[in-house]
């Protein structure tokens, strides 16, 4: 087969797979519902995940601050944490 | 001092109930006119073509004192929330399934009695057959206790939460699918003339498991959402 | 308590040891989700023929029915989870179940939508109203309820409970409306929708299908290790082993 012919059997074929047989407008929006939902729920957790450890470093570096100023504070009676 | 019968404490409780509802006796009008309007605004949003008003007429009351019961739900328990009272009740020595029971009791009467009261009117006012009135009686008698014990387990979870009333109705509606298609269906079928005999016992069926199983269940639901 | 667990189970229900089982775990259960997916996808789309009936339009199966599947497979999973926490109050069954929630709503959603479009081309509507639809509507509602409920409690440990509570009352409620809704169509004969009707499916049809249902289960799987550790890592936030890890990955 001239390569010429193979092009325009695989763009061919390219153009039929979009078209789906006339069904595109159905198929297509389907898939893209499909994939865009379960990628939302792919990246949700990780933006969470991001946001509690953030969170968590600040809480954590505000109990720290505290407990210095408690402690170079040597005569400060305020519980430690 | 000996401790009371549980026959005893039913009925107190349930005349507690009633008492404090009759103190509020303003607040047991609210959900009549509620479905009174709404059954009003059907002729005006659909016309008032007999026809279609008939078709409708069962549906339509139906699932209107469904949605009026459901505003009424909320204050099932509110109150008795709020000044520490139900904390006192899971704590009493009564049986709390058979407590809350009683509690169900009077929220049904003083909220869907006055509705099955004037169903009639507002099966009228939609020109359900005066043959029909009758069945669709019976099935609201029968699935508005439905709904109150369902609901009643519903609000117990979300009991002292800040939430919406559209968590309950999010949560509860899906549940009455099955009571309000068996309350129309038996409408339906008598309008037409069919036999309506077995979608009510479905419902009464339901209604006897519901009674004895969802007391339970709101006194579990009740644990979970008081104690922290 | 309870004799019969076998040792490794009870470990794996503390959170530190879950935590990293889970991470081991889920770039595995992604990889073989991807390449599942992908090879399912590659066999539905390419390799299958068109449907003499339908045309190319019956491909929306290779997604519609998979995430079915899937909306059921999680609801019952939220059920198991449920019960264990509600019975033995285990905190790693209360992640699951309130984490699987989201994942299941998904799954619902993608069902209806994809069911829909499906359905415009071959059936001339967009909806109707027989048993299987409603009952998946349903469990979508069900779905949104749990989620809710937990988000309206101050304290997770309370809201997972109450909303387990919901879970399993709404999974006895699921085929109950199924049941009521079939009976309904009977008075009002309604239209069922037959996916097939009475061909059986070729076995080129049948394997990217089977494909597809596995790689949505490893991607269940996935999504939920990732979600339930975010969880635990936000539940366990005072104990030592998370502040480690929380100042490991801020080096990063």
């Amino acid at each position: 087969m001239s390569a010429l012919q193979t092009f325009f059997t695989v763009s061919g074929d390219a153009a039929a797979f979009l078209k789906m047989g006339g069904y595109a407008a159905y198929v297509w929006p389907a898939y893209a519902v499909f994939f865009i939902v379960l990628i939302a729920d792919t990246v949700a957790p990780r933006v969470r995940r991001r946001r509690v450890l953030r969170e968590l470093r600040a809480r954590l570096a505000r109990q720290q601050a505290r407990q210095d100023r408690a402690g170079s504070n040597s005569t400060s009676t305020s519980p430690s944490l | 001092m000996s401790r009371p019968g549980l026959l005893t404490a039913c009925i107190a409780m349930l005349r507690r109930d009633l008492t404090l509802a009759w103190r509020r006796r303003g607040d047991i009008a609210m959900p009549v006119l509620y479905a009174l309007i709404v059954t009003m605004l059907f002729p005006f949003a659909l016309g008032p073509e007999d026809t279609l008003l008939q078709r409708i007429a069962g549906g339509v009351v139906l699932v209107t004192v469904l949605l009026a019961m459901l505003l009424a739900l909320d204050a099932m328990f509110s109150s008795d929330i709020e000044d520490g009272s139900l904390e006192q009740l899971v704590l009493a020595p009564q049986p709390l399934a058979l407590m809350l029971g009683m509690k169900i009791l009077a929220h049904w009467i003083t909220t869907a009695l006055p509705l099955i009261v004037i169903a009639p009117l507002m099966a009228a006012m939609l020109h359900l057959p005066g043959a029909v009135i009758p069945v669709l009686l019976l099935a609201l008698l029968l699935a508005t206790p439905l709904l109150s014990l369902l609901g009643a387990v519903l609000v117990a979870l979300t009991a002292g939460t800040r939430r919406s009333g559209m968590l309950l109705a999010l949560m509860l509606l899906p549940l009455c699918v099955p009571a309000v298609i068996f309350a129309a269906g038996a409408v339906a079928a008598a309008q037409q003339g069919l036999p309506w005999l077995a979608p009510i016992s479905w419902l009464a069926a339901a209604l006897v498991l519901a009674v004895v199983l969802a007391p339970l269940a709101c006194a579990a639901a009740l644990r979970i959402a008081l104690d922290a | 308590m309870a004799n019969w667990i076998p040792l490794w189970l009870h470990k794996l229900g503390s959170p530190p040891t879950f935590y990293r089982f889970a991470g081991m775990l889920r770039p595995w259960a992604m990889a073989l989700a991807l390449l599942l997916g992908a090879v399912a996808l590659y066999g539905g789309l390419v390799l299958a023929p068109a449907d003499y009936q339908q045309g190319d339009a019956y491909r929306i199966i290779f997604i519609h029915v998979p995430s079915a599947e899937m909306s059921m497979f999680v609801y019952a999973v939220m059920g198991v989870a449920s019960f264990i926490a509600l019975v033995w109050r285990i905190k790693l069954a209360e992640v699951v179940a309130m984490e699987s929630a989201p994942i299941g709503a998904a799954f619902t959603f993608i069902t209806l939508v994809t069911g829909s479009l499906w359905g415009k081309p071959m059936w001339g509507t967009w909806w109707t109203w027989d048993a299987r639809l409603t009952s998946e509507l349903v469990l979508l509602f069900l779905f949104l309820g749990v989620i809710g409920l937990f988000h309206a409690f101050e304290d997770r440990r309370q809201g997972a409970r109450a909303a387990a509570f919901l879970a399993i009352i709404g999974i006895i409620n699921v085929p109950i409306v199924h049941f009521s809704v079939n009976w309904w169509n009977t008075l009002h004969q309604g239209s069922t929708v037959n996916i097939f009707g009475k061909s059986k499916m070729s076995w080129d049809m049948l394997w990217p299908l089977l494909t597809m249902m596995l790689a949505t289960k490893f991607y269940y799987a996935a999504s939920l290790f990732n979600r339930v550790r975010t969880d635990l890592l936000a539940l366990e936030g005072g104990k030592d082993w998370v502040r480690k890890i929380a100042e490991d990955e801020a080096d990063r």
